[in-house]
């Protein structure tokens, strides 16, 4: 009973979190603010969908997390790498 | 004992809620760039770690033994956010029109990202004396 309440209170955390990143992903002025917001967004999907895994038992969604988790990392440094010089693979 | 493990699964939960929500209030209300990198760098990050924390011991309370997949997403996710840290605050560093601005280093050397004198080609090594 208190794991239901305590996971709808994750749920709704999360979830304002992801839009408070959205509205500094749209307001953001420099272009490191907004590769900032995107990192941060997809750090609270991976968790979104942890906690998903949670409210239906299945441990089946885990791999998608883990890969949501792989391709944020990846294109934030792909993305400030571009920033920084100008080429991603030199 | 299913109780106590109830509990300690809701004050997870409750944990990282507040601390991903703390991260994302952080990134929205500092002013400036390197500020914001504090909030989501600490705060979201240990609010996905309880989270997924939490998970790990639900599935071990279902007995479906303590699984592994949570604690590798926590260990990548630990590994990987001071890189992306380090990474966006180069980029924050290079689009400061003035440096000098800047805090000082307290060396006659610049900030490291901007130092762009010759390397030397050999390394200076330190010798044991007694060769």
């Amino acid at each position: 009973m208190i794991l239901t309440y305590a996971l709808s209170f994750a749920f709704g955390c999360f979830g304002l979190s992801i839009l408070l990143n959205l509205v500094r992903l749209l307001r953001g002025p420099a272009p490191a603010d907004r590769i900032l917001a995107v990192d941060t967004m997809v750090v609270n999907v991976v968790a979104l969908i942890v906690l998903y895994g949670i409210a239906t038992g299945n441990p089946i969604h885990f791999e998608a997390a883990i890969l949501f988790a792989m391709t944020g990392f990846l294109s934030t440094v792909a993305l400030s790498k571009y920033l920084l010089r100008g080429d991603i693979i030199e | 004992m299913a109780q106590v493990m109830d509990i300690l699964i809701a004050a997870l939960l409750v944990t990282g809620g507040i601390f991903a929500l703390i991260g994302s209030a952080g990134l929205l209300k500092l002013r400036d760039g390197m500020q914001r990198l504090h909030a989501p760098t600490k705060g979201t990050t240990v609010g996905v770690g309880t989270a997924l924390i939490a998970s790990s011991l639900h599935q071990w309370q279902l007995g479906a033994g303590l699984s592994l997949q949570e604690i590798l997403i926590v260990l990548f996710l630990f590994i990987t956010a001071p890189l992306t840290a380090l990474f966006l605050s180069k980029v924050y560093l290079h689009s400061i029109a003035d440096r000098s601005t800047l805090p000082p280093t307290g060396r006659d050397v610049p900030w490291a990202t901007f130092d762009t004198a010759d390397e030397p080609d050999q390394p200076v090594l330190p010798r044991r004396q007694n060769d």
